[in-house]
This record gives C-alpha cells, sequence and structure tokens, in this order.
C-alpha cells in the first residue's frame, strides 16, 4: 500500500503560497514592456528591429511582436490591447470606425517599402516584361475560365498552358495587388493556386515552366536562383523590382510603402518613444538586412518630425492608394 | 482428404491475415519513420548547446528556441497543474459518489462529447472567457488554463478507467473495517489508481504540447527574446508567481513561423526544432511508461 498522504500535503502547501502570493501578483511592478502585434509582411522588420533594440537596451525593456495580420491586428490595436500595430495596407474605413467608438488615437508612419514582383519559372525563356493592361487581362474576375494560355495574353507568346499563383484572400498582398491591378480591392478570378504562405507559391512557381504568380520582393529575392522577375510596364516602359526602382518610384504601380501605427497614449511612454524614434533612426539598415526597401533617407527625418509633433490620424481616409509617391503621402492633411 | 484441405485453406487465409496486418503497421510505421529521418536530416547540424540558448533572431545561425522551449515548458506545467485536481476530483465524483441517474448519464455524454471538440473551439471560448472577461490577458496562465480545458475530458475519462480498475473488494474490505467513503477513497483507491491517472494525464500532455490553434486564438506571439520572470524572490513569500502573467511563446508557433520565412536556413531551424518538439514528447511518453511501470511493481493485493 502507498501513502498518498505526503503528495497530498505538498499540494496543499503550494496552494496555500500560492493564495497568500496573489495580490503581490496583481499589485506587481510591470515591467516596461511593449506589444506589437499585425501584418506577417512587416514582422521581418520589426522582429530585427526589436532584437536590436533590446540589446541596446541590454534586456531592461520588453518588446513582444505578434503575427496576427493586418486586419486581426487593428481588432486588438483599437481596443488598446497593443501599442504598436504592423500594418501592410493603410487602416481602413470600418477600422477607422473602430479606432474611434474607442477613443484609440494613433500616429501612422511609414516605415519601408514592400514590392510585389511578378514572378515566373527560370525555364520561361519567351517572357521579359509584362505591361499593367495585361495583367489586368490575367487577372480580372472576368478572365476566370476564359485566359487559360499564355497566346491569349500577347500573341508572339506559346500556346501553352497558363498556371497562376498569387495570394489568398486574407493576405494584405492580395488586397493591393487586385487594387492596383484590377482597379477594386478584393475582384480577382479565382481559378489559381492560392496560398497565404509565400513559400509555397515560391515553390510552385518554380517548379512549373508556364506558370506565372505575384509574391513580395522579400520571397523572391532569396530565390533568385529559381525564379525569374517580369518587368512591369506601367505606361512609361517596362521596370524590373529592385532597389533603386522602388526607391526612385519608377517601379510602379506594384511597390507600396507599408506602417507601423502607434497609439497615441503608449507613444507617451518613453520606452515607446525610445523604440519609434530608434525603429526610425536605426531601421534603414536592419530593412536592407531582411530584405525590404529602406524609405529615402529625408522620409525618415520627415517623419519623424511628425512622431515628434505627435501628429494623429491616417492621411489615406480608409481608402489604399495606389501609385503614390511617398513624399505626396507625406505631405498630405491627416485626418483622425 | 476434405478435413485437410479445410485446414490448409484456414492455414493459408491465417497467414493472409497476417501478412496483412503486418502491412497496416509498416504503413504507420514506415511513415512516421520517414518523416523522422527527413526531420533529422534537416535539422541535425542546427541541434547545438547555442540552439538551445538563444533567443530568435533574424539571422538563421543566431536564432534559437530559448522563448520557445521554456514557454511550452511552462505552459505545460500549468496545464497539469490545474488538470489533475480538476478531472481526478471529477473522476473520483463520477465513480465513486455520483448516483446513478439521467444526469450523471448527461454528464457522462457530455465528457464523451468535449473530448471530440475541436482544439480551436476551445481557443475561442478562452478568448472570450479568460482574456476578456477574467482580464488575464496573453499570458502563461491563459495558455496553460486554455490546454487544461483541452485535455481535460481525456484525462477524466483516463482518471474514471484507472478507479474503475481498482477492485471492488478493496472497496468493501475498507469499509467492513469501517472506514468512511472518504478514507477508503483517499487511503485506498487513489494510491492504486495513480499510475493510471498519471500515464492518462501524460498522454493528455503529449497532445497538448503540439497544439498551436488554440495558442493562437488566444494571442501567443511570435517573437519573444525575453523569459518569463523567475518563479522565485529574494522576500518573503519567496515564491513570485509573476511570471504566469508574462507573455510567452511555444514550439509549434516557433516552428511554423520558421517554416513560413524566405530564406532556406530558417526552414532548417524549424526541422531543428521539430526534432526537439518530437523528442519532447517521446521523453514525456517515456514517462509515462515508467510510472506505470513503477506503480505496477508496488501494488500487492
Amino acid at each position: 500500500m502507498i501513502d498518498a498522504r505526503p503528495m497530498l500535503r505538498t499540494i496543499a502547501a503550494f496552494l496555500l503560497l500560492a493564495l497568500f502570493s496573489f495580490p503581490r501578483l496583481l499589485d506587481a511592478e510591470p515591467a516596461a514592456l511593449i506589444k506589437i502585434d499585425g501584418s506577417s509582411t512587416v514582422f521581418p522588420i520589426t522582429e530585427a528591429v526589436a532584437e536590436e533594440f533590446q540589446k541596446a537596451n541590454r534586456g531592461a525593456v520588453r518588446v513582444t511582436v505578434g503575427i496576427s495580420g493586418t486586419g486581426g491586428g487593428f481588432k486588438k490595436f483599437c481596443r488598446g490591447d497593443t501599442d504598436i500595430q504592423d500594418a501592410s495596407r493603410p487602416i481602413s474605413a470600418e477600422e477607422i470606425e473602430a479606432c474611434r467608438k474607442t477613443g484609440v488615437q494613433y500616429l501612422e508612419l511609414p516605415i519601408a517599402f514592400d514590392a510585389l514582383t511578378i514572378a515566373v519559372s527560370q525555364q520561361n525563356t519567351w517572357a521579359d516584361s509584362i505591361t499593367v493592361s495585361e495583367l489586368k487581362t490575367i487577372w480580372e474576375p472576368s478572365a476566370q475560365g476564359r485566359i487559360t494560355k499564355w497566346i491569349q495574353v500577347r500573341s508572339p507568346w506559346p500556346d501553352a498552358p497558363l498556371k497562376l499563383f498569387g495570394a489568398g484572400s486574407d493576405s494584405g498582398t492580395f488586397d493591393y495587388f487586385t487594387e492596383a491591378i484590377t482597379g477594386k480591392a478584393k475582384a480577382s478570378r479565382g481559378d489559381y493556386t492560392a496560398s497565404e504562405d509565400d513559400n509555397t507559391l515560391v515553390q510552385g512557381i518554380a517548379n512549373e515552366k508556364h506558370a506565372l504568380g505575384y509574391i513580395p520582393f522579400a520571397y523572391f529575392e532569396p530565390n533568385k536562383r529559381k525564379l525569374k522577375a517580369l518587368a512591369v510596364d506601367g505606361g512609361k516602359g517596362p521596370v524590373l523590382p529592385s532597389r533603386e526602382t522602388v526607391e526612385n518610384g519608377t517601379y510602379q504601380p506594384l511597390s507600396r510603402p507599408v506602417f507601423i501605427y502607434v497609439n497615441r497614449h503608449a507613444a507617451e511612454r518613453p520606452e515607446v518613444r525610445e523604440f519609434v524614434e530608434f525603429y526610425l533612426t536605426q531601421g534603414a539598415t536592419l530593412i536592407e538586412q531582411v530584405k525590404y526597401v529602406p524609405l529615402p533617407a529625408q522620409t525618415y527625418r520627415l517623419t519623424m518630425e511628425h512622431f515628434r509633433q505627435g501628429k494623429l490620424g491616417t492621411v489615406f481616409h480608409g481608402s489604399p492608394a495606389v501609385g503614390l509617391q511617398i513624399d505626396e503621402l507625406l505631405r498630405r492633411e491627416a485626418k483622425p | 482428404m476434405r478435413l485437410q484441405s479445410a485446414i490448409a485453406r484456414n492455414r493459408f487465409v491465417d497467414s493472409l491475415f497476417a501478412i496483412l496486418g503486418l502491412l497496416a503497421m509498416l504503413v504507420g510505421l514506415v511513415t512516421l519513420l520517414a518523416l523522422f529521418l527527413g526531420l533529422a536530416l534537416d535539422g541535425w547540424s542546427r541541434l547545438t548547446w547555442r540552439f538551445f540558448t538563444s533567443y530568435p533572431s533574424r539571422f538563421p545561425v543566431e536564432a534559437g528556441i530559448l522563448s520557445a522551449w521554456v514557454g511550452t515548458t511552462t505552459v505545460m506545467f500549468v496545464t497539469a497543474l490545474t488538470a489533475v485536481p480538476i478531472g481526478v476530483g471529477a473522476a473520483v465524483y463520477l465513480e465513486e459518489y455520483a448516483p446513478k441517474n439521467w444526469l450523471t448519464d448527461l454528464i457522462e455524454i457530455n465528457i464523451a462529447n468535449l473530448a471530440g471538440v475541436p482544439s480551436i473551439v476551445y481557443g475561442l471560448l478562452a478568448l472570450g472567457l479568460l482574456v476578456y472577461q477574467l482580464h488575464l490577458g496573453q499570458s502563461i496562465l491563459t495558455a496553460g488554463l486554455t490546454l487544461a480545458l483541452l485535455i481535460l475530458p481525456i484525462v477524466v475519462t483516463s482518471a474514471r478507467e484507472a478507479i474503475r480498475s481498482v477492485p471492488n473488494s478493496i472497496r468493501e474490505a475498507a469499509h467492513a473495517l469501517g472506514a468512511t467513503k472518504w478514507q477508503t477513497v483517499k487511503d485506498h483507491v487513489l494510491p492504486y489508481a495513480t499510475g493510471g491517472i498519471l500515464t492518462g494525464l501524460i498522454i493528455a500532455l503529449s497532445r497538448a504540447i503540439g497544439e498551436s490553434a488554440p495558442l493562437i486564438t488566444i494571442g501567443a506571439l511570435s517573437f519573444i527574446a525575453f523569459l518569463p520572470h523567475p518563479p522565485w524572490q529574494p522576500e518573503f513569500p519567496y515564491l513570485s508567481f509573476q511570471w504566469l502573467l508574462d507573455p510567452f511563446t511555444v514550439m509549434p508557433i516557433q516552428m511554423f513561423n520558421w517554416v513560413s520565412r524566405p530564406q532556406e536556413e530558417f526552414h532548417t531551424n524549424a526541422a531543428a526544432a521539430g526534432l526537439v518538439l518530437l523528442g519532447m514528447t517521446l521523453a514525456m511518453n517515456g514517462l509515462a511508461i515508467f510510472i506505470r511501470a513503477r506503480f505496477r511493481k508496488q501494488i500487492k493485493w
């Protein structure tokens, strides 16, 4: 026979001690903690900044970064659960409304460029560039089941099946691509291989000779040997995606700024203020390391000025702007 | 002659079934082995000491799983500590005290059904109840309680099995000597059932350790480069429970995050983390077998 009493006694003692300590648990000093959540596109950048920031502070400030997606993140942000929101698109009209209801005010800071790359397989010998109207022909909703061969897009291209790959409809990439190409957010044909995981798309395009798809530049860059990027012609001649063409604004309409939104009350806390200033001053080199394109230096200065002045609200008024220059955006009047 | 041919035919059918059974077993085993080997080949090179003692990083070579394995361990600890008293208490009540009526039947059916509810539903429940109503935040405590809810039906069911396997003659003997119901349960039934209860608990925990859906729902994080507060402190009462309210990440979430990165090297990290997770699960199952064997040896009746 085994005696269970020592075990029971230990558990009882543990529970008693827990009861004792519980009041301490509640009135304990909150450690300096910065909560960030949002887009998976912006995650690598914020992660890099958070990593360096914590190293620079020797762990005195704790930073957490989640991936709830831009939409899921804004839900938490507007409830006041998070301090900073990663966003791969500007705040939408519904989200502005949600934030207004809870009284959450915010600062909108562009932090980097993301370029959507039109990628084909390395075995694709016929295509080097594509025009925006050809992309529209391929991707608009009415193309479903109708545009199925390369020859239907441009006549010298082969009479071979056109295999399409693209972002899933929950992704901010999808919203932006459809807005930029078909003119209406979320308006796209449905008969293509869709995935929220960009690696799946990279693999799919690399292994399929007749494939065409769109992926973020950060996913194209490390897979250069497997994929080929098409130059995009937005009316001023074909332009390949690269750091230079994104920076000088010639890779249009598929390059876009990504943002962080900072809760106004959180921004009054010294550690959050320090973090954002670190982001805007040290961010550029880190952004290059994670294969995104930093904004021009004077843009960071201007953004910093806005942050210090406490320029509240958004300049987008609830609709994403396609093909806008970054400086143009910063000069716009913000609305709460 | 007819008899002989019948025997021969039956022998043939017999060996045919043995081969079929062996094949069925091999399908599962070989698939698991192939998966394991694939993971091992990919991730082996990354399994260094530094991998266990580093935080996540944007550089795949510097990235490690420190915050992830600490998170998984602490969450599992809270889960076990919550699920055991509640699960065993429910099982003891249902087996030893509850009257046999329609209400008990209803409870039993519900427990059986709860075991089949998808884990994401528990995540939603925890988000509504623990995070929004009780304001426990996206903390280790919330995660542990969520997973405890998830495995509770399994714990209750296996504890009931263990209690039921204690022979009735033991109870009758205790009652005959004047022991009360509680004394019988405390001194005889529970000690004998402990092996079975612990085995069931650990099997339930090895299911919980791989869960990510409910934790993502309550808001587990992807990047954490610090550890929770230590569970002790220099002044009275020496134990600190601050760590219960700290943010966390767990191994499956860290793996998922690495798999979705563009760089090939992060996928290697994910494979290595998968190996570690597999190792943790195996170790837990090994512990279950050890405990069962140990308690079986101690039981003499």
